[in-house]
């Protein structure tokens, strides 16, 4: 009973966190880009510096119509964004957030768990890009798969090198197994994790399957009201995984001073610090083509996510 | 000399509506199946087909209503063909009912960015028809707002063009120093876009007083902040790995499409009327003038010849502020007739306008209204190069090449 009693309790609070911090993370981004760009932002809605403008973008997405284009592929196009958004949903039960089961499950293979259920909410594009009878749609599902043959591997990659370091696939193994000098031991690692994360967020600067110069958000097009907001709050719910789980595997997640009662603090902090290079990455720069990221992937990233393979290994080997 | 005119008038008619013809590449793979719109469009088993792609009329990239059909072989480009005409409002037929004062309204509006600009065409060709002599005042802060109106539809295209290769900050920068500038044209002329501020025999009025100050203290804002342009956006990496390479023209094709401005100059014509065929006070300015070249014809080329023309515009500015502080106090107009008519005759004035060429053959049969008013606008020639830049590209290249061509829809519709 009580056993079933928490395992609801720690449900809903997933749930809460999963519908509260993108919402937190997209006002940042409003507020964090305005400023870089020498704006306010929004300044009106719920009073103190426009707090509850994306609660009010929510509303009037709800209010709109929902359209389904008559040529499209109804079930598919209908359950796209679904499929866009809960994988994040079901990471973010895994995510370690404290010392002491201060996670939602504690998996043995978290690490497998977690990267395979990343990789699947990148079929909502390409189901919306399918599924949508429009051309742009389709260039843009189209560029979301290339895109996808691009990050997949260095992310692996870059993964298991935590992993091997750790001698466990266990998140929170990982993370009983860390110490202060992983982080430059693992730093390159970390920076193709990252990089190659937001290139499956589909962001800046690694943002052409939605390019909306070019092709008017891609995969999105067609959508309005209710389904084109949850592929919004996917694309920040995404944003949310990837810098929680790079500060869980190469920031050392909830390890810092008092890490035994603010090991959660430590956790928030690290994420929203990447967050905001997230957001500060799409403010400074244009957009990749698509053959460019191509060729940073295959000649840049993997390589790099290789030596540090082997430096793991060999560091590994050394210290055994 | 009326011959002339029909002839010109015959040509431009059916000019405006064409349509141009796909490039001989489609001609050849004119047989394959073109798909229509529906699920997974362009997929036939394991082939793919050419797929028609309407970017426009309503497109962000396209800054208002140009349509180009695109051919597309997955993401390649196999043809291109630009569509214009959704913006034709008939110009050169309204000049022809209306007097030259109303003229100067109606010539500003074509390259909405150029206002200033396009109303020197028209009142220096009347001018000429008329023999009048312009108060020496007039002519030089003709100069002045000339290159300030430069300048201002230069940073429109230095920061509208990252936006569509995705950048979305220097775009905010661009406008607020537009808006220092424009604020400046604002107190001279009451519009903040078209201006209206040129007459016949030299400006509206004279400047309000202590606006020259301000015109210094502006353009060196202006000018401070420039290096957001030099650093931020040309500095950056994406950027020029964007650009680089990237739409490269030849010489040739550019003076075959009679194409000019800061396009044509990028790929090494060094041509510039300001000081070729010089009007207005330019030819006095010779040493602070410096026509802008690039050999390498790419987009970042282009790019870079409007970086480096808006610097020597507002090098301009100050040198014309400089003399006008020196010029003795005198009208900076003429009085008029209560009816201007035109002696009969006929007269080609082109002007160094920030996008090119612009041009105004006219016609006079000696009435108060022109019998014939010809518009030769840059957009309308440089935009012609899609045909041959684009085949062979990418969709992404596509809008990196767009936006490089620095056109307004208006100056191409007219």
């Amino acid at each position: 009973m009580i056993t079933a009693l928490e395992a609801l309790l720690r449900c809903v609070v997933i749930l809460v966190v999963f519908l509260v911090l993108p919402l937190v993370i997209g006002q940042t981004e409003h507020k964090v880009m305005a400023h870089m760009q020498g704006r306010l932002g929004p300044m009106y809605a719920g009073g103190f510096h426009g707090w509850a403008q994306l609660v009010a973008d929510g509303v009037k997405f709800a209010q709109k119509e929902d359209i389904v284009p008559a040529d499209a592929d109804r079930r598919i196009f209908q359950l796209a964004p679904a499929v866009a958004l809960l994988p994040y949903l079901l990471v973010l039960v895994a995510i370690p957030v404290g010392p002491g089961g201060f996670v939602g499950q504690d998996l043995d293979a978290g690490l497998f768990f977690v990267l395979a259920v990343m990789g699947i909410g990148v079929l909502g594009s390409l189901m919306a890009g399918w599924a949508s009878a429009n051309k742009f749609s389709l260039l843009g599902g189209i560029r979301t798969a290339a895109q996808l043959l691009a990050y997949e591997l260095p992310m692996l990659l870059a993964a298991a090198s935590v992993a091997m370091a750790a001698g466990t696939v266990s998140l929170t193994g990982i993370m009983g197994a860390f110490h202060w000098w992983w982080v430059p031991w693992q730093i390159v690692g970390g920076f193709v994790f990252f990089t190659a994360g937001l290139a499956e967020l589909q962001r800046p600067p690694f943002d052409m399957p939605v390019a909306d110069s070019e092709i008017i958000f891609g995969a999105y097009t067609e959508y309005t009201g209710l389904r084109f907001a949850l592929f919004l709050l996917s694309e920040y719910a995404g944003i949310l995984v990837l810098c929680a789980l790079t500060s869980v595997l190469f920031l050392g997640g909830w390890h810092g001073p008092l890490a035994g009662d603010l090991g959660w603090l430590w956790t928030l902090l690290k994420t929203f610090a990447l967050a905001f290079v997230v957001i500060w990455l799409r403010v400074t720069y244009p957009r990749l083509r698509e053959d460019q990221l191509m060729r940073f992937a295959w000649t840049v990233l993997i390589p790099l996510a290789l030596a540090q393979l082997a430096l793991t290994g060999i560091v590994k080997v050394v210290i055994s | 000399m009326a011959d002339r005119g029909v002839a010109d008038r015959a040509v431009t008619g059916a000019g405006d509506g064409r349509l141009w013809p796909m490039t001989s590449s489609t001609a050849a793979k004119g047989t394959r199946r073109e798909t229509v719109v529906g699920i997974g469009a362009g997929a036939t088993e394991l082939g793919t087909n050419d797929m028609v792609l309407n970017i426009g009329p309503q497109h962000p990239s396209t800054h208002g209503v140009l349509r180009i059909k695109l051919r597309l072989d997955g993401e390649l480009i196999t043809a291109a063909e630009p569509v214009i005409g959704y913006m034709h409002r008939g110009a050169e037929k309204l000049f022809e009912a209306r007097d030259y004062r109303q003229i100067i309204m109606l010539a500003n509006r074509h390259d909405w960015l150029s206002a200033f600009a396009n109303e020197l065409g028209v009142v220096l060709g009347v001018e000429r028809m008329l023999g009048m002599e312009v108060p020496e005042r007039a002519t030089w802060t003709r100069t002045l707002l000339a290159e300030l109106n430069r300048v201002l539809n230069h940073l429109m295209f230095l920061g509208s063009y990252p936006l569509e290769l995705g950048g979305i900050t220097p775009v905010f920068h661009a406008f607020a120093e537009r808006e220092q500038l424009q604020s400046l044209m604002e107190e001279a002329s009451g519009g903040r876009m078209h201006f209206m501020f040129n007459r016949v025999g030299g400006l509206k009025e004279d400047l309000p007083a202590g606006w020259y100050d301000r015109a210094r203290a502006a353009v060196a804002a202006v000018r401070g902040r420039m290096p957001v342009f030099d650093d931020l956006v040309l500095g950056n990496e994406i950027f020029r790995a964007r650009t680089r390479g990237v739409g490269v023209l030849a010489p040739e094709t550019v003076q075959a499409y009679g194409a000019s401005g800061p396009i044509a100059r990028a790929c090494g014509l060094d041509f510039d009327l300001r000081r070729d065929e010089t009007y207005l006070s330019y030819g006095e300015l010779g040493d602070v003038l410096r026509v802008v070249t690039r050999e390498e014809g790419d987009c970042l080329a282009r790019f870079e010849c409007l970086l480096d023309q808006s610097h020597n515009s507002l090098d301009l500015a100050d040198a014309c502020l400089d003399r006008i502080a020196g010029l003795a106090p005198g009208p900076v107009n003429q009085r008029l007739p209560k009816v201007l008519k035109a002696p009969e005759g006929q007269t080609y004035t082109w002007t160094e306008n920030p996008l090119g060429i612009n041009g105004y053959y006219l016609v006079s049969h000696g009435d108060k209204t022109p019998w014939r008013l010809k518009l030769r606008s840059a957009s309308f020639n440089n935009i012609q190069l899609l045909g041959e830049l684009l085949p062979g590209t990418l969709v992404a290249d596509m809008v990196a090449i767009l936006g490089s061509l620095f056109f307004v829809v208006g100056d191409i519709d007219k």
